[in-house]
């Protein structure tokens, strides 16, 4: 294959290095960022190749993350692709803004990553900050790995910017656990990452069009604005077809392939964890080692959270006896997280709908290691043999 | 009829300019300016400080408002000088009446 010429393996980076690496690829016209753990050495390295001239980028240094996004949003009226990088409090203090981005249907990529929110204040891994922002009428994409983090960047910028979907994409990766740890990954030539996204057009005319005077975020009363929500809710809903189709022409140039989840040994599995980003590395360990047994186990990692492809999910689903999904985050709805609650509510349609428990792991980095995979799989099983549920949400991990 | 939301701009973007004049504001007054054309001076103040652009002028001569649009906030009636008082607010529904 030619493409495979053009692909540089085993180079190791952490995850943020990877992020600024594609950002620098992509080269975009601006990115504005106000740095946060763990997020900062993605921007930190980004303005490196700016400083160097390695990129073309206007880099805009502001005073909050409210402002990284609010410049963003300003940018990306203007006509110029944007990116930022943003975790956890910086994500919260940009909230109003991430509305006003999918609201006015800009297409802003911004990786996430994940980080727990305060109080008590803490700076490791959960899906907290992202979780929350997941009504904000962004798309999200959840990665694994570096390689993950940094296919994902790319295919975002070619999600993001397609003619009927407009909207921002969020590329969600841990906070340390695969920000910062060195992978081996492979990088695509920049030629071949230019071809991919191509040249952003905006067909609508941009703020700086000075020939065509445009009103960008307009007042919208009672008998407009509901018509700009449906046109929002249909672009998401496309969103699904632009986003497997960015993944099978990315596949061509990488050899990788994505779509909206991944399925590991799941083809006759009998209980099933279902768990986003790098805690899905670990579980595969353990489904290896209940599979050495004889004992029918499989992963589901959701890659895209939204849209949420419920279809697909119950399809993946509807075989398994017991499933058990573990959230990195708490809704406090007293009855389950948020991946929880969307694949229980996937799994309605089915007639024969499966057992399906939540468990919420690893808040502000907490561990969650294979032994801890083990137990919720040998729990799965247990509920699969004595036919019933003991408790539906609960905390895993966590000293009683 | 408006468009429906398949023909609508995305992006709440508004494609032409001076669109607010489509947007009738008439219906948000309370007290409605009434204007005595044999006291008016023309000296268009009421005309400078309407902030709904509501007062109408034609060649010089301040000839009425434009009720589509005016909320009857007043201001017209307020800079209107002393010693002219050409512009008085009345009730919206007792001059109906």
């Amino acid at each position: 294959m030619a493409a495979e010429a053009k692909i540089k393996c085993s180079v190791g980076l952490t995850g943020n290095s990877a992020v600024a690496y594609a950002m620098k690829q992509i080269n975009p016209d601006v990115v504005a960022a106000y740095p946060i753990t763990p997020s900062t050495t993605i921007v930190e390295e980004f303005s490196g190749y700016v400083a160097d001239g390695k990129v073309d980028t206007e880099f805009v240094t502001v005073e909050s993350e409210h402002s990284a996004m609010s410049a963003c949003i300003g940018a990306s009226a203007a006509g110029a692709r944007v990116m930022t990088a943003t975790s956890s409090q910086g994500l919260a203090l940009m909230w109003e803004m991430l509305y006003i981005a999918s609201g006015m249907r800009l297409p802003i990529v911004m990786t996430c990553v994940n980080r727990a929110l305060s109080a008590p204040l803490n700076i490791h891994c959960d899906h907290s900050d992202s979780m929350g922002a997941r009504d904000s009428g962004w798309i999200q994409l959840y990665s694994e790995t570096v390689q993950e983090a940094y296919d994902n960047v790319i295919q975002a910028v070619r999600i993001a910017e397609q003619e009927n979907i407009l909207l921002p994409v969020m590329v969600c990766l841990d906070g340390f656990i695969t920000s910062h740890s060195i992978e081996n990954l492979c990088l695509l030539d920049d030629d071949v990452i230019k071809k991919f996204i191509g040249e952003y057009k905006p067909s609508q005319p941009s703020l700086l069009d000075v020939d065509h005077p445009t009103t960008y975020g307009a007042v919208a009363l009672p008998d407009s604005y509901m018509e700009a929500r449906r046109q929002q809710a249909e672009a998401m809903t496309l969103s699904k077809d632009v986003i497997i189709n960015a993944a099978k022409d990315f596949e061509k140039i990488s050899g990788r392939s994505y779509g909206l989840m991944e399925k590991y040994r799941m083809d006759d599995a009998d209980a099933a964890i279902v768990i986003l980003n790098s805690a899905a590395g670990t579980t595969k360990v353990a489904v290896d080692e209940m599979r050495n047994k004889g004992l029918k186990v499989g992963l589901l990692k959701p890659r895209v959270f939204r849209p949420f492809p419920y279809i697909e999910m119950a399809e993946a689903l509807k075989n398994v006896k017991v499933i058990g999904v573990l959230d990195r985050a708490d809704s406090y709805t007293s009855f389950g997280g948020p991946l929880f609650t969307e694949i229980r509510s996937s799994l309605y349609e089915l007639d024969k709908r499966p057992k399906i428990i939540n468990r919420i792991f690893g808040l502000g980095g907490r561990d969650y290691g294979v032994k801890d995979s083990l137990a919720v799989f040998e729990e799965l099983l247990k509920i699969k043999d004595m036919g019933k549920i003991d408790k539906v949400y609960d905390y895993i991990s966590v000293r009683e | 009829m408006k468009k429906g939301w398949k023909e609508t701009p995305i992006r709440g973007i508004i494609l032409e300019a001076g669109s607010a004049h489509e947007y009738s504001t008439g219906g948000w007054r309370k007290l409605k300016p009434v204007f005595d054309r044999t006291k008016c001076i023309d000296c268009m103040f009421c005309w400078v400080f309407c902030p709904d652009s509501a007062v109408i002028v034609e060649k010089g001569k301040m000839i009425g408002f434009d009720l589509e649009h005016c909320k009857g906030c007043g201001i017209c009636a307020m800079e209107c000088p002393d010693k002219v008082k050409a512009i008085t607010m009345v009730e919206e529904e007792k001059e109906k009446k």
